[in-house]
């Protein structure tokens, strides 16, 4: 057999899109058990109030329902849900237990659980649980928070969850002896990763045996597995996390939430298998919001515009709870804020406040979609400020390839290596200006079209991938020829199946078509790191290439040991082992794995686990955005984007460029739509698709996402650097930056998210345009 | 987001389903397109104990024009119907423009003209082409059938004048004039969300030229879709112009009721709604002459 082309760089359609495009799908609610009971979740309706009492005794008279439970109902202590991620300290007095107990601290907290048959009596019962609330002040602004006179957590005696100063150089002295300064306060809005498919959770809890399986979960089972079976008081080996197709991710889905361990705990009371499938309106409040930061900024630099320093206070709105991913969006805002560029100087101190809101955890870009807001606007403005133009102030002060790797400093505490590996900034954003035209744009800024004023904005990013814990990959090799890979690194929609086959069938030399990948649940390898960061593809990737690579090994001692000859005599290629002297005797992996299974039942298989030993690459590049703003009535258009990311080397360019795509769009959302808002009680006044708005088909710009392959990561043999990210983590900013272009003539300033018509008419109406 | 129980009949004529309705009470619910009902009752806003489903009764449906040229749209008549129906088109093109904007394609195939008429959202569209065309709503109920004008028919918020247990039968437009000048325009966050703020407008010219008669009516602006009449008193008697048309733009502003809500500001509404305004009838103009 011959393999037309190596699959890796190629574009080939996903494995798995057959399946998902014709309904074959298997999401969590497609999974349906003998004897399965539902779950639904009553939550709280204030931000803010004491539970002085629960009364459950009317739900549970309704007829069917199975059973109702509340705080108080549960035997055991439940632990609070574990950091995961960017566990500073301080924040330990602020976890989130499962169940609210005697006060709920925001508008979805859980308070009581009905088990019933179906949805629709759970939710009869839910109407009937009564709840004697006693409201209390709530806390809705970082402000107040801090001002701290009523607290979230009384025992904690304060609202700050931790804060720190970061930094490197002397940014006061520099301060001091600049000859520009500029200060500013931008704010990123709150808003959330919304997947299509919500979470949703199904568990078979059989104590005696004992054996807890979940089914829904992904991202990072073996971590969550550990909690579980810690919680519950069970050996790991008695937790079972069962992946199924997953509607999205982005990182909200599959951290660990309240319901990971309520749905259990209902299973354990019912004796039964129980489903809990997350409504869009619970959706709205009780997954993981994310994005919500203040960030004051300061800049110096010279009168060429050659930045000394930067100086900031980022303040992140972490809602009522410090959730799995601890400090990661504030701290990471911190850490991204210099971005690519040479700042030799920077302090910044970190606040994490505690509010009466929907707990914050990671979305997309956690940290750098915000980071790259203030500073690419903050550029923007001192360009404007030293008659500079904006892309030559970036090109003077992005860092160039002598001076990489650059050790940024310990920007996020106890983050002492962080290294920008190798790469060429200033190449990446020169590709931007010339696909974009920027030459021509340069002096047509704000120029008026059919009542509309055009501008182009610009922004440069800089972003980590692929930390964390090793990857595992198994690949086992059948009698039929089949091969079949098993990673701990889950899908979540992404392309993570066909991705791995094609680094399997090149390193394998085989048809791709005989690869299965089965992916992310602990019970197909021992252990795993997981699908966050823009791992997969660098990490599980690289995993089976060494499976492989290994695997290749053992097929050439397996023909050794079946010819009963010196296995140097050997060669592995397409799919086979043959002799050097006589390649037309051939022995296929089919063959070898009958020959394998034929000597005490042997599987012919291979496992490797890949570590990076936290050495990261980083992607890098530039956005553009052409807007067109209608200045009587406010509404912008994205008429044109384009974006340039250095990601090492492309799997699969059609998927990188999904991947840049779907970032992009999803950055327009939290630039131009998405926003979590909550009046001054704690009430979150979006819920519903109808308020909380996502871009759909008809807001998309004519999109140009170019890959580029000039610098591969040295940390990984095939060079991949993530490629999940860089789509959205500019988008705020270029954005941003061509709305203020396009209305230079009124002087308008965008310092805060997102930009809607009304917001920008206020500003051009105070500018009396 | 499910409802409570409650029963269902999908009665098949007009006579049935007031019985219906009468034996059911106070907390029985006509049911037409229900892309607004269905929501609120899985969101349990509306709780209805009944369903009476219109969808089954044929004389409640269709689209005819009469030999006074008059059109009639029965009211379960679905919106996408409305919007490819060539006739409507020539016989009330306000109302063939206005209708894409309507939400999006697939609630276009369920939503009907009559059941947005009776749940009157203030920033829906077809309240406001029924309101500037001085369309006669025709209801049958209890008490037999009546005539209602546009003018009497939006109360407030969600309120009609359609009284318990009864129907909106059909709706009347008054004959089109082929000279019409006509504009719709609004503004939306995104295609196909309410709007924010959005204004339908028409004129007519007398032989010398001079504007005799003029309708300017405005959606999202208040409690109910507004008719402008200081927009279009400016208008009467004088002659179409940028001029003008600024004029009855910023008289017609005056009239807008508007509130705040997450999505814009009262002083947006008011502010765009005069730009539409304006906008519109420059559209209006420029697309006759």
């Amino acid at each position: 057999m011959t393999i037309p082309t190596p699959y890796i760089g190629t574009s080939i359609k996903r494995l798995e899109d057959r399946r998902l495009l014709t309904g074959a799908g298997r999401y969590i609610d497609d999974v349906k058990l003998p004897d399965m009971a539902v779950m639904a979740i009553y939550r709280s309706p204030y931000a803010h109030a004491r539970i002085n009492g629960i009364d459950l005794a009317a739900a549970k008279a309704i007829p069917g329902v199975i059973d109702a439970f509340c705080a108080a109902d549960i035997e055991t202590d439940l632990p609070a849900i574990p950091l995961r991620l960017a566990p500073f300290d301080g924040f330990e007095r602020f976890l989130q237990r499962p169940i609210a107990r005697d006060k709920v601290r925001y508008v979805g907290e859980p308070v009581a659980v009905v088990i019933a048959p179906d949805r629709y009596t759970a939710e009869d019962a839910l109407d009937l649980i009564e709840v004697d609330f006693e409201p209390m002040t709530a806390v809705t602004t970082v402000d107040q928070a801090a001002a701290g006179e009523t607290l979230v957590h009384e025992d904690a005696g304060e609202n700050m969850g931790t804060s720190y100063r970061v930094g490197r150089g002397d940014a006061d002295r520099a301060f001091t002896e600049a000859p520009y300064t500029r200060r500013e306060r931008f704010t990123t809005n709150r808003h959330s990763a919304v997947p299509m498919e919500t979470r949703g959770l199904i568990a078979e809890f059989d104590p005696d045996r004992p054996l807890l399986r979940l089914h829904g979960a992904t991202k990072v089972n073996f971590f969550n597995r550990r909690h579980l079976a810690a919680a519950f008081g069970l050996p790991e080996d008695a937790v079972e996390l069962i992946e199924t197709d997953v509607g999205g991710g982005f990182g909200a889905r599959g951290e660990l939430y309240p319901e990971d361990y309520l749905v259990p705990i209902a299973s354990r009371r019912v004796q039964r298998p129980v489903k809990w499938i997350e409504d869009r309106r619970e959706n709205l409040t009780a997954t993981n919001h994310s994005r919500d930061i203040v960030c004051d900024l300061e800049v110096a630099s010279t009168e060429d515009g050659r930045i000394l320093a930067m100086r900031a206070t980022v303040q992140g709105d972490m809602g009522a709870y410090i959730r799995t991913n601890g400090g990661v969006v504030a701290s990471k805002a911190a850490q991204f804020l210099p971005g690519p560029y040479r700042v030799p100087s920077f302090s910044c101190e970190v606040q994490f406040l505690i509010t009466n809101k929907t707990p914050v955890g990671t979305f997309r870009g956690p940290g750098r979609f915000e980071a790259n807001f203030c500073r690419e606007r903050m550029l923007d403005m001192v360009a404007a400020d030293l008659k500079i133009d904006p892309a030559e102030l970036r090109f003077r002060n992005l860092m160039e390839p002598a001076e990489l790797p650059y050790r940024i400093g310990e920007l996020v505490p106890g983050d002492v290596n962080a290294t920008f590996d190798r790469g060429n900034y200033s190449s990446a954003f020169k590709r931007l200006l010339d696909q974009v035209g920027y030459a021509d744009w340069k002096d047509r800024q704000g120029e008026i079209v059919n009542r509309r004023a055009y501008g182009l904005g610009i922004a440069c990013f800089i972003e980590s991938s692929a930390a964390g814990p090793p990857e595992t990959a198994r690949i086992i090799v059948s009698a039929d020829g089949s091969i079949e890979i098993r990673t701990g690194a889950s899908s979540v929609g992404q392309g993570t199946e066909t991705g791995l086959a094609q680094i399997c069938a090149d390193y394998l030399e085989t048809d791709i078509n005989l690869i299965a990948v089965l992916h992310g649940s602990t019970t197909l390898v021992p252990t795993g790191g997981g699908t966050f960061h823009s791992r997969n593809t660098v990490m599980a990737g690289n995993a089976v290439r060494m499976a492989a690579e290994t695997l290749r090994s053992q097929c050439i001692e397996l023909a050794a040991l079946r010819w009963n000859t010196d296995s140097a005599g050997l060669a592995y290629q397409n799919g086979a082992v043959h002799r050097r002297d006589d390649p037309g005797t051939k022995l296929s992996i089919a063959e070898l794995a009958i020959f394998a299974e034929s000597r005490d039942g042997e599987e012919l298989a291979s496992d490797a686990a890949f570590d990076n030993e936290g050495k990261l690459s980083y992607s890098y590049g530039a956005h553009a955005a052409l807007v067109a703003i209608d200045v009587a009535t406010g509404v912008i258009e994205v008429e044109k984007y384009v974006l340039t990311e250095e990601i090492g080397r492309a799997l699969n360019p059609a998927m990188v460029q999904g991947q840049a795509v779907g970032g992009l769009v999803q950055g327009l959302g939290g630039t131009l739509l998405d926003h979590m808002v909550y009046d001054d009680d704690g009430q979150l006044l979006t819920g519903s698709f109808a308020d909380y708005l996502l871009p759909t088909s008809t807001e998309l710009p004519d999109i140009t996402a170019i890959a580029l392959e000039q610098s591969p990561s040295e940390f990984n043999p095939m060079g991949f650097k993530g490629a999940g990210e860089g789509g959205i983590v500019a988008v705020a900013a270029a954005v941003g930056n061509a709305v203020v272009h396009a209305l230079k003539d009124h002087n308008v300033q965008i310092n805060d998210l997102p930009i809607t018509p009304d917001r920008l008419r206020a500003a051009l109406r105070a500018a009396g345009a | 987001m499910k409802p409570p129980k409650f029963d269902y009949f999908a009665p098949d004529s007009v006579e049935r389903a007031l019985a219906l309705i009468a034996e059911h009470g106070d907390h029985a619910r006509f049911l037409a397109g229900g892309q607004s009902l269905v929501p609120m009752m899985n969101f349990r806003v509306a709780t209805p104990s009944a369903l009476i489903d219109l969808n089954g009764i044929a004389d409640l449906r269709g689209i005819r024009i009469d030999d006074e040229h008059r059109l009639h749209i029965g009211a379960m008549t679905r919106t996408r119907e409305i919007e490819m129906d060539a006739q409507i088109a020539r016989a009330n093109p306000l109302l063939h423009a206005a209708v894409p904007n309507i939400a999006h394609m697939q609630i276009r195939n369920r939503g009907t003209i009559g059941g947005s008429l009776a749940h009157a959202d203030p920033a829906a569209e077809l309240p406001a082409i029924v309101l500037v065309c001085g369309a006669a709503i025709q209801i049958v109920g209890p008490g037999g059938r009546r005539s209602v004008g546009a003018m009497d028919f939006f109360e407030g918020i969600f309120e009609t004048a359609l009284r318990d247990g009864e129907i909106i039968s059909e709706i009347v437009f008054p004959t089109w004039p082929a000279a019409r000048s006509w504009a719709f325009d609004e503004i939306s966050r995104r295609e196909g969300d309410f709007a924010m703020v959005g204004i339908a407008a028409w004129f007519d010219l007398d032989a010398s030229g001079k504007i005799s008669a003029s309708g300017l009516a405005a959606i999202g602006a208040g409690d109910t879709p507004l008719r402008l009449s200081s927009g279009e008193q400016i208008l009467i008697g004088r002659s179409p112009g940028a001029d003008v048309f600024a004029r009855a733009a910023e008289a017609a502003a005056t009239d807008l009721q508007p509130a705040s809500d997450i999505h814009a500001s009262a002083e947006y509404r008011r502010e765009v709604g005069e730009v539409l305004v304006q906008r519109c009838l420059q559209t209006a103009w420029e697309r006759s002459s």
